[in-house]
């Protein structure tokens, strides 16, 4: 059976075909879909890890006890889970282990542009890269199969085009995986130094095979043509060079990305006049040709910044393209807090104050943006808790009154809990402001430890933050509802004067969530609007002034009411 | 057979993946290779969204690239406007007359060019404008702008409506159907 599937979805189908049990991943655009859809096959066991260190512990424990298991994460996720990656490396596997890695050229999404085939690399684990959805199905199934054969987990690496593409897939069979026996075997599996040193040259000698295996494997393949020039490529790029070059150059299409197969592309060198490699990100494979005292052109015609496209590399190959005219100037639409978002109250209170913000990576990202420009600083994963500690430490007293830290409640329990333990240990009167909309919002509404729901959305242990916070050294916790202006800015205002640390959580579902039920659209009296346009501090895309007067959508607007708190007028009614 | 280009684009939240899945599924059917590119994550949150469908006999990049659409179908005026470039040679622009102004607009950093529909037209001889979010409110909610859309669009594909009809009950929750299809109605008109 044929289905249209996104590269995402495809990898699931992968892992569900080779038999996977084990899935534990964190959400992170554009990997997100991989792990959701695992979990409608009800054959895997699937779940949100509260990081991407966890989920890959998770799914080496599983490898460990015999099972084929797999951990999902987006390119940054994997600095994360980097610590397990490297050592894993050396004990290998029992079972098979997938790691799924999704890069982001171009920045969708995303705060770096980080290129994961150098993790492959630098831990020494073979990497495939697939360049359409059948070959993410097919790729992955191979990983698990190459992860067993050669002991040695597998990267999958995915970007966001294959990621977030649907193309056609055939659809096959569940292999029966039987768990595969667990004998405890501390040489294996104790990675203390007197094992690793053994380990390490095994490692290498591991390399040099998949390097030999790189040369002859089928996932790495030439398409000779009646051409001079000869383009290595691979992923999304072997697309784009067939879209516009058709069979009339020769192709080395890299199915294989680490390690790279030597002698192939030799071979495939030796017949081309002209050697080009079309890769997006650093010169990576190009790097390697000229390793090999190879005569390659690449980034000197390509960026290494930024996405590629079918026309960017026609331009560059230096072939005819169709004229167009640019587009007139025109404003931009940047994305921005949804009509609704319960951080907006929260940011317009903070903005309101003026304070310094450390902000996190979450849709709460988004109070960066104008109007509110309340963020003073964004990083990765949890700095904002850490960062304001240091912050402090370095401002004293002075920025303790005026500075918080703003994290989301999945953030929170990613990588915010130990930042905060800092603070409770190291001693700053820091406030930190959790954002606590009862989901993990960005990445389009996953559940946490939290949430008191698992992946199915069946109940599960709910994680209490106050009780959490309490517990990691914090005596003061309060809770505010952001859609109360002013408690919100009165808590706020208290909690950075205090002469402790504390913790604020801003608690509200996020407007989207289907549970979520808020009023009717508000409507403004254009009678009673006097134009001051008080209303639109807030951002709210729901908000514009049309004529004199302000104007809500009523296609946007959830009925918040926050915007009718900021009308000294009485001019907005209607909801409540 | 030349690769056929459906560039849909408009403001995340407005249903355009909806209706690129529907494109999709609709094209499968029919035989041919299909390849749906959707953006998701950040840029969903009210901002720029762009979805590539393209179909033929053998599609190879998912994107579709300057003077490649052969039909864009935009959701909203100002994104329309933006993608002009994408457009090839007699290629069709159907055009919700919608207007949504972008948070700079908003906040009076920048204007809601005028009369933006009307130059779209002046400049481009193939372009269908639509009051679609009256048509589907007429059809029941506004939310089903996705499929008056869809309904133009299948206006100028040789593809037989019942097909249209059937992708749409297989891309819909039961219970949202007739509206669906009477707004995809409304659109074919």
């Amino acid at each position: 059976m044929k289905k249209l599937m996104l590269g995402n979805e495809a990898v699931a189908r992968g892992m569900y075909e080779a038999g996977c049990k084990i899935v534990s991943s964190y959400p992170g655009t554009p990997s997100t879909e991989i792990t959701e859809y695992a979990a409608k096959y009800d054959e895997m066991y699937c779940e949100w890890a509260p990081n991407e260190k966890v989920g890959l512990e998770v799914a080496f424990g599983a490898s460990l006890a015999g099972a084929r298991s797999a951990c999902c994460m987006k390119h940054v996720g994997l600095n994360v889970a980097a610590d397990p990656l490297f050592t894993m490396s050396y004990t290998g596997v029992n079972g098979g282990l997938v790691i799924c890695v999704a890069d982001d050229p171009g920045m969708h999404s995303s705060q770096n542009e980080q290129d994961s085939r150098h993790y492959a690399e630098a831990a020494k684990l073979p990497m495939l890269e697939p360049a359409d959805s059948a070959e993410a199905k097919e790729f992955t199934k191979l990983a698990f199969e190459l992860s067993e054969e050669y002991d040695t987990p597998v990267l999958l690496r995915m970007c966001t085009r294959i990621a977030h593409s649907q193309s056609t897939v055939e659809l096959c069979d569940r292999e029966n995986m039987p768990l595969k026996e667990y004998e405890k075997n501390p040489k294996k599996y104790i990675m203390a130094p007197a094992n690793a040193i053994t380990k390490h040259p095994i490692v290498e000698q591991r390399q040099a095979k998949l390097s030999e295996y790189a040369n002859t494997c089928s996932v790495n393949r030439a398409e000779y043509a009646d051409s001079e020039l000869g383009i290595i490529t691979s992923g999304t790029c072997y697309q784009y060079v067939k879209e516009i070059l058709g069979d009339s150059v020769s192709i080395l299409k890299l199915g294989m990305v680490n390690p790279l197969p030597e002698q192939l592309i030799l071979d495939f060198a030796s017949k081309a006049g002209r050697l080009v490699v079309i890769e997006e990100l650093d010169p990576y494979i190009e790097n390697y040709c000229k390793s090999l005292g190879l005569k390659v052109e690449g980034k000197n015609i390509l960026p290494i910044c930024g996405e590629f496209s079918q026309r960017m590399i026609a331009e560059a190959m230096g072939l005819d393209v169709s004229n167009y005219t640019e587009a007139e100037k025109l404003p931009v639409r940047p994305p921005v807090m949804c009509a609704g978002c319960p951080h907006r109250g929260l940011f317009y209170a903070l903005a309101k104050k003026k304070i310094t913000v450390l902000g996190d990576i979450g849709c709460y990202t988004l109070g960066s943006a104008a109007p509110l420009n309340a963020i003073d600083s964004v990083l990765c994963m949890g700095a904002s808790v850490s960062g304001v500690h240091g912050f402090n430490k370095a401002r004293g007293k002075e920025s303790e009154g005026r500075t918080v830290a703003v994290i989301g409640d999945s953030t929170f329990m990613h990588s915010g809990m130990t930042g905060l333990a800092n603070i409770a240990y190291n001693g700053t009167n820091s406030t930190v402001i959790i954002v606590d909309n009862s989901i993990t919002g960005m990445t389009g509404h996953q559940h946490n430890p939290t949430t008191g729901y698992n992946i199915k959305g069946d109940p599960a242990t709910k994680i209490d933050l106050e009780t959490l916070c309490h517990a990691l050294g914090i005596n003061r916790v309060k809770v505010v509802d952001p859609y109360d202006l002013k408690t919100t800015e009165a808590v706020i205002m208290e909690e950075i004067a205090a002469d402790e640390p504390s913790v604020i959580i801003s608690r509200r579902p996020c407007a989207l969530l289907k549970s979520v039920k808020l009023g009717a659209p508000l409507t403004v009296d254009n009678d009673k609007c006097r134009s001051c346009k008080a209303c639109m501090r807030i951002g709210c895309p729901a908000i514009s002034m049309k004529g004199e007067k302000a104007k809500i959508d009523e296609t946007l607007c959830v009925g918040c009411d926050v915007c009718k708190q900021l009308c000294a007028f009485d001019a907005i009614g209607g909801a409540k | 057979m030349k690769t056929t280009n459906i560039m849909i684009v408009g403001v995340g939240g407005q249903g355009s993946l909806l209706a690129s899945k529907l494109l999709g599924n609709l094209l499968l059917d029919q035989g041919y290779d299909v390849k749906v590119s959707e953006v998701h994550g950040m840029s969903q949150r009210g901002g720029s969204v762009v979805t590539y469908v393209k179909f033929g006999e053998r599609v190879y990049s998912p994107i579709i690239d300057r003077c490649e659409a052969d039909f864009i179908v935009a959701f909203e005026g100002l994104e329309a406007a933006r993608y002009v470039p994408n457009l090839a040679q007699g290629g069709r622009f159907i055009v919700n007359t919608q207007q949504i102004d972008p948070m700079p607009v908003i906040t009076g950093a920048a204007e809601y060019p005028v009369d933006i529909i009307d130059r779209l037209q002046d400049s481009l001889s193939n372009v269908d404008a639509i009051d679609a979010l009256a048509l589907a409110k007429e059809a029941g909610s506004v939310k089903a702008v996705n499929m008056v859309l869809m309904g133009r669009l299948s206006k100028y594909m040789s593809i037989p409506e019942e097909k249209w009809i059937d992708a749409i009950k297989k891309s819909v929750a039961p219970k949202f159907t007739q509206m669906n299809i009477k707004a995809f109605t409304l659109g074919r008109k």
